[in-house]
């Protein structure tokens, strides 16, 4: 009988444990979301960290992106030097708060991610190295919501090399 | 000692043109010198743009931007003369600033 009502308590109380963990990790996460959106100095590690582009995207916006075709993608059919890629992304999107780049087979998928701030024009050109033809993806983010839009580019000449 | 930082910013109207390029290795820690040793990864990290108090453009940077970065980008509010301060860190904790006057 003692042991019975005692082993009671213990399980709910293990039990109601888990479920505050849980909701705390719900709100953790809740809370991280929009902190990690908004225009905030900290440098993303993590996100720079994930091999993989849908991870890398998560790990930076903690969401998914739509295809859009108000993001405009710029970069050449074949890149000669995989060392030194041209890129550029424009958008008629309003509210844009942020643009990254993202290279799908490069070791880490996450290339760049610019913050832009309110009176910057949504518009940024850049260099980046592609390991091999890949898909590349820009993402901009506006008025909370993630558009992309993406082009496959034909390495020659890899930009792992010495 | 030269700045890493050449820039360029002119004004035309009320929007800003900016071009700025930086020396530096972004050593990705995967490619390996003549003798066979991994270079350690040494990268930009943050560079970053303030205008009149305010930053118009943070770039975090991981190490798939190219040597020698190059980047462009437009804001609007400054006019010719205001001052453009841009500073940069890297993932061994160097840095650099420098201040551009828009032309």
């Amino acid at each position: 009988m003692t042991t019975t009502t005692g082993a009671h308590p213990t399980r709910r109380l293990i039990l109601q444990g888990a479920a505050s963990v849980a909701l705390l990790g719900l709100g953790n996460l809740a809370f991280a979301a929009p902190a990690r959106a908004a225009a905030n100095d900290k440098y993303p590690e993590e996100a720079f960290r994930q091999k993989g582009e849908a991870d890398a995207i998560k790990a930076l916006y903690g969401k998914t992106a739509e295809p859009s075709d108000k993001v405009k993608l710029d970069a050449p059919e074949i890149a000669e030097n995989g060392g030194v890629v041209p890129i550029s992304v424009t958008t008629t999107l309003d509210k844009v708060s942020s643009i990254s780049f993202f290279v799908a087979e490069n070791p880490f998928a996450l290339a760049a991610s610019y913050k832009i701030p309110d009176g910057t024009i949504p518009a940024v050109a850049n260099r980046l190295k592609m390991a091999k033809t890949t898909k590349l993806t820009a993402i901009v983010e506006a008025d909370g919501k993630l558009y992309s839009a993406t082009k496959e580019v034909k390495v020659t000449v890899g930009g792992c090399g010495g | 000692m030269a700045s890493s930082i050449r820039v360029r910013a002119t004004a035309n109207g009320d929007i800003t043109e900016v071009q700025a390029l930086i020396q530096h290795p972004m050593d990705t820690g995967l490619v390996k010198d003549s003798k066979g040793e991994v270079i350690p990864a040494h990268f930009i990290q943050q560079l970053k743009f303030e205008c009149n108090g305010k930053d118009v453009f943070v770039a975090d940077w991981g190490t798939a931007v190219s040597k020698d970065p190059y980047v462009k980008f437009s804001f609007k509010g400054a006019k010719k003369g205001d001052e453009l301060k841009i500073s940069w860190t890297d993932n061994k904790g160097a840095s650099d600033a420098t201040t551009a006057k828009i032309a």
